[in-house]
């Protein structure tokens, strides 16, 4: 045992990447789906490892391959990013047993074990932007995981999962190369690309390259905005989400921009932060607009959507417009209710898609008219939905609750009370928007689809009523949601240059 | 048997509804079975709230202590004397209640009993676990499930009229608890730093006037509950569930929850003497005797007997707000009697308008011509009823009103004192027309041979009910004595 501890950090992404290498050498879509169970069953021992160590012993450092940073790559694991690989492996580890169905009945059988391939990759791109402390190496991770999306995504039965695709792909491409030339621009400034060492040497540049300083900002803030689909940024969500393979469409939900969010955080805390008293900028000011018209115009949107699938991807959008806004807030309960609603959100709207996934494997529509009298017929499933859905909505003892009252807090506290009412506003909003699902769901008479519906199986149905479940406990006991999130934000907003 | 301790009691006193509830789709497919689980539930319940009774008389606050859930937030639950009385009021009309549903569910065939049953079970464990809330979150929590346990009762009938209705009133309550009520807690968070219900309150000197006024409102609007206009559109829209919703939920559970909530704020938030200090409460005198008068102007011209009731209960609850809004020891004491007297006056109401249904299938007052000749337990009770609404003796509700109009006379204000009055006389013409019409207009010529009595299981609540009248006339004293030690620590 002692002779693996110093290295999981390591083991983080090599044990997916392994697999995913191995997924590729197989035929069999059981074969390889059993090897996903597995790397996705190791996982969260590895980050829960990491975050006990992180918890009882501060930061960790690990020189990849034995060179010692700033000029080695440079793993660091903090409590932010202890958090975020905690949150993915968790997330991985009890969707998984949904995707053997849904996966067998949406792919082709041969393209099954391929799919797992990427998916494998998928996960190494995630895991490893969230813990390298090398701004490069960042990048090559985000486009490791960004191709194997764009693969994920092509494969969904539809034929428009191949434009939204391509579309993410010319999107996401773009997100990318903004991100890359920023980071150029602070390796021109200060020779290194090591994280915690280009914030300590950007702290020391000439006030005459400022200008410098901030260009590389807003190339990176834009280009990871993309990525994370903050919104106007985020047209390529709804058809990305709503044209993958149902599963995808989960894991994506709950991972993908999550990481995006972790990186942004990373750099206007961490880096950028750090070094330049970012106050004196506009740029919470800029988050906290953009985060606004995200919560309303996207969530306005949701409400006119029928295709649920595009429904909860607005919704994510305006929900990503809730963490962002803690994020641009920047004080501890305000950054605390931001961090807090990467996992609450996370949780439940994984739950949300699942449910809708087995919906749609039942009666093969997401439509809302296809879903009349759906309650009755799928009561477990329906019975996630509505308990996320009311999470979404941010109803008293459902995590979604934590969450806003922690931005209500913030919001006060930055002495700006009108986001108060904007914050419950936007609720109401998401109010209506689940409110008409269940509507549909409950009080109409079942149509002949769905009168022939039934629960999934239990592989399919536990994920959801587990993640569910987790909407509700987390709105009780928040020591490993909100208490980590506090721990993490006040590190972070202590660090913050005045 | 050994005495309960009381702690324990209150812990079993906010779990056993929802054991019930749990238990009642089990035995779903055995409606006999079912029901008895409902009684059994009410009457455990019920035993468990009196455990209380005795301890909060000598001055003790039973409590659980709880968890904290995040910085500020903490679930916890303490007996005090105004939450006892809404307790008792609400689990032993429950029972009455229950009973009542056996006899109008299966006298009207009702579809989908079980949920109904269930929901209904839900409803009233968070009423029990609001009305012991020790802080504002617990409250606040137990008032949205409340709201949202209910939604599917008052949907009830799946029709498209109660597809609407329902969503008005989810729509509403939610509305006004997520845009006002809970910014008002936060904002009260930020300033004092707790959400406990201290007696003497917990924003003395912690804000001016003015910005005490605008707190005071945001929770008056935000409970949307308690209906003071203009936020009382749910509750006639809520009258498309079926009666015994309306009698326990829309006349007792639900609509005092509201207010409730509102006096509790008033006592152990602002604190009496904080909030008459700063005059922040004078506006709501005014609003609530604004309230008392146009309900019931607006009862009379409803020819809906439901629809009727319900903004009688508007206005009904306006007393109670109003007994708040004057915010002194008296006026509070107003207010929980008036709390208790409409409930036992308003469910009988709506027991008689529910037994009318399911004999005679008739919604409107002026199908009622001649009813008492065939229906004169129904239409007598009705009478108690109204008597007791109006406030005249020997019915309990003589003396909430005759607090009331003291306390507002105490504090000078005599614009309350005439509202009063004015709506006593309302009353009325809104009630008593209903019953001179059933007891000396003649029934239509051939309409009134087939119908008789409601089934025995509607008649015997709304007789039980209505005796409860009387017995609230001349225990009246009981009810003072609980309240009373509400000031008592001070």
């Amino acid at each position: 045992m002692n002779a693996v501890l110093p290295h999981l950090p390591a083991l983080q992404v090599v044990v997916p990447l392994i697999g995913a290498i191995l997924a590729a050498f197989l035929r069999r879509g059981n074969f390889a789906f059993t090897l996903t169970l597995a790397v996705s069953a190791i996982l969260p021992f590895i980050s829960g490892a990491l975050l006990w160590q992180v918890l009882t012993g501060g930061p960790i450092s690990y020189a990849m391959g034995g060179w010692a940073p700033p000029i080695g790559i440079e793993y660091r694991v903090d409590l932010l990013s202890a958090f975020v690989l905690m949150l993915i492996s968790v997330v991985g580890v009890v969707i998984i047993p949904f995707a053997h169905r849904s996966v067998a009945s949406e792919i082709d059988a041969s393209k099954q074990a391929w799919f797992y391939c990427m998916y494998l990759l998928c996960l190494t791109g995630l895991l490893g932007i969230t813990i390298t402390g090398d701004a490069f190496n960042a990048f090559v991770f985000l486009e490791v995981s960004s191709l194997a999306t764009y693969v994920l995504i092509a494969m969904g039965r539809d034929r428009r999962a191949l434009l939204a695709a391509f579309q993410y792909l010319i999107i996401g491409t773009i997100g990318a190369t903004l991100y890359v030339i920023g980071v150029g621009f602070l390796y021109l400034l200060t020779g290194s690309l090591n994280m915690v060492d280009v914030a300590q040497r950007l702290a020391a540049v000439e006030p005459d390259q400022m200008r410098t300083v901030i260009t590389a900002l807003a190339f990176i803030t834009v280009g990871v905005s993309l990525k994370l689909a903050l919104f106007p940024l985020h047209v390529w969500l709804p058809n990305a989400y709503a044209y993958a393979p149902s599963w995808v469409t989960v894991f994506l939900a709950a991972t993908a921009t999550k990481v995006a969010i972790y990186l942004l955080v990373r750099y206007l805390f961490s880096i950028f932060g750090v070094a330049v008293n970012l106050q004196a900028l506009p740029v919470g000011e800029i988050i906290i607009a953009l985060s606004l018209a995200a919560m309303f115009i996207a969530s306005f949107v949701a409400v006119f959507e029928t295709n649920l699938k595009r429904m909860l991807a607005y919704s994510s959008v305006a929900q990503i417009g809730y963490i962002t806004l803690g994020i641009g807030l920047a004080n501890q309960a305000g950054l605390t209710g931001g961090l807090v609603h990467i996992v609450n959100h996370a949780f439940m709207k994984a739950a949300l898609f699942l449910a809708l996934g087995a919906i749609v494997y039942r009666i093969g529509s997401a439509r809302l008219g296809d879903l009349a009298g759906i309650g009755r017929k799928m009561p477990l499933t329906m019975a996630a939905f509505a308990v996320a859905g009311l999470g979404l909505i941010g109803t008293p003892g459902t995590s979604g609750f934590i969450s806003k009252w922690f931005l209500a807090i913030g919001a006060l506290d930055r002495g700006w009370w009108i986001l108060v009412p904007a914050i419950m506003a936007s609720s109401m909003i998401a109010f209506v928007y689940v409110g008409r699902v269940l509507e549909m769901a409950y009080l109409r008479e079942p149509s002949a689809e769905t009168a022939r519906a039934s629960d999934p199986p239990l592989s399919m149905l536990l994920p959801m009523l587990v993640l569910a479940a987790a909407t509700v406990y987390f709105g009780f006991d928040t020591e490993w949601t909100a208490g980590i999130a506090g721990k993490a934000s006040q590190a972070l907003v202590q660090g913050l240059a005045r | 048997m050994t005495m309960l301790a009381p702690n324990d009691a209150l812990l079993l006193a906010l779990i056993a509804p929802f054991i019930g509830a749990a238990l009642i789709p089990v035995f779903g497919r055995w409606p006999n079975l079912r029901e008895t689980v409902t009684l059994v539930t009410a009457a455990v319940l019920l035993f468990f709230v009196l455990q209380l009774l005795g301890p909060v008389l000598g001055g003790a606050r039973p409590e659980w202590a709880g968890f904290s859930v995040a910085p500020g937030l903490t679930l916890a639950f303490q007996v005090e004397p105004l939450g006892m009385l809404f307790a008792l009021i609400a689990s032993s009309l429950w029972i009455v209640n229950s009973v009542y549903s056996i006899g109008y569910m299966r006298g009207n065939d009702e579809p989908r009993q079980t949920g109904f049953y269930a929901c209904f079970a839900i409803a009233l464990g968070a009423t029990i676990g609001l009305a012991f809330a020790k802080n504002l979150f617990t409250l606040f929590l137990l008032y949205e499930v409340l709201t949202l346990s209910t939604y599917p009762l008052v949907a009830h009938k799946h029709s498209v009229e109660a597809r609407r209705g329902a969503r008005i009133y989810l729509a509403l309550l939610i509305g006004t608890s997520m845009l006002l009520f809970l910014p008002a807690i936060i904002a009260t968070y930020v300033m004092a730093g707790t959400l406990d219900f201290t007696p003497g309150g917990i924003l003395g000197g912690k804000l001016g006037s003015g910005a005490m006024a605008v707190l005071l409102a945001l929770y008056v609007f935000g409970i949307g509950k308690a209906a003071v206009m203009p936020i009382h559109f749910w509750l006639p829209a809520a009258m498309v569930a079926p009666t015994p919703v309306s009698a326990l939920l829309h006349a007792v559970a639900v609509v005092k929850a509201g207010v409730f909530s509102i006096v509790k704020v008033v006592v152990y938030i602002f604190g009496l003497d904080t909030l008459t200090a700063a005059g922040a409460n004078v506006w709501l005198v005014y609003l609530a005797s604004g309230c008392i008068v146009l309900a019931s102007l607006i009862a009379l011209t409803r020819g809906n007997l439901k629809a009727r009731l319900a903004y009688s209960t508007v206005s009904q609850l306006a007393y109670v707000v109003l007994g708040a809004a004057i915010a002194t020891p008296l006026g509070i004491m107003g207010s929980g009697m008036q709390m208790a007297t409409h409930a036992v006056g308003k469910i009988t109401l709506f027991f008689c308008a529910g037994a009318i249904y399911v004999a005679t299938h008739k919604t409107e007052v002026k199908e009622l011509d001649g009813l008492g000749r065939t229906m004169p337990v129904t239409m007598a009770a009705f009478l108690i009823g109204s008597l007791s609404i109006i406030g005249l003796p020997p019915f309990g509700g003589t003396w909430s009103k005759w607090t009331l109009a003291l306390a507002a006379a105490d504090s000078g204000y005599l614009v309350a004192l005439g509202a009063l009055m004015i709506s006593s006389l309302l009353n009325i013409a809104y009630l008593l027309s209903i019953v001179g019409r059933a007891f000396f207009f003649a029934p239509e010529p051939g309409a009134a041979s087939a119908i008789r009595e409601a089934p025995l299981a509607c008649v015997i609540p709304l007789s039980a009910t209505a005796g409860l009248c009387v017995v609230l006339f001349f225990g009246a004293g009981q009810v003072e004595n609980l309240l009373t030690t509400m000031f008592a620590s001070r």
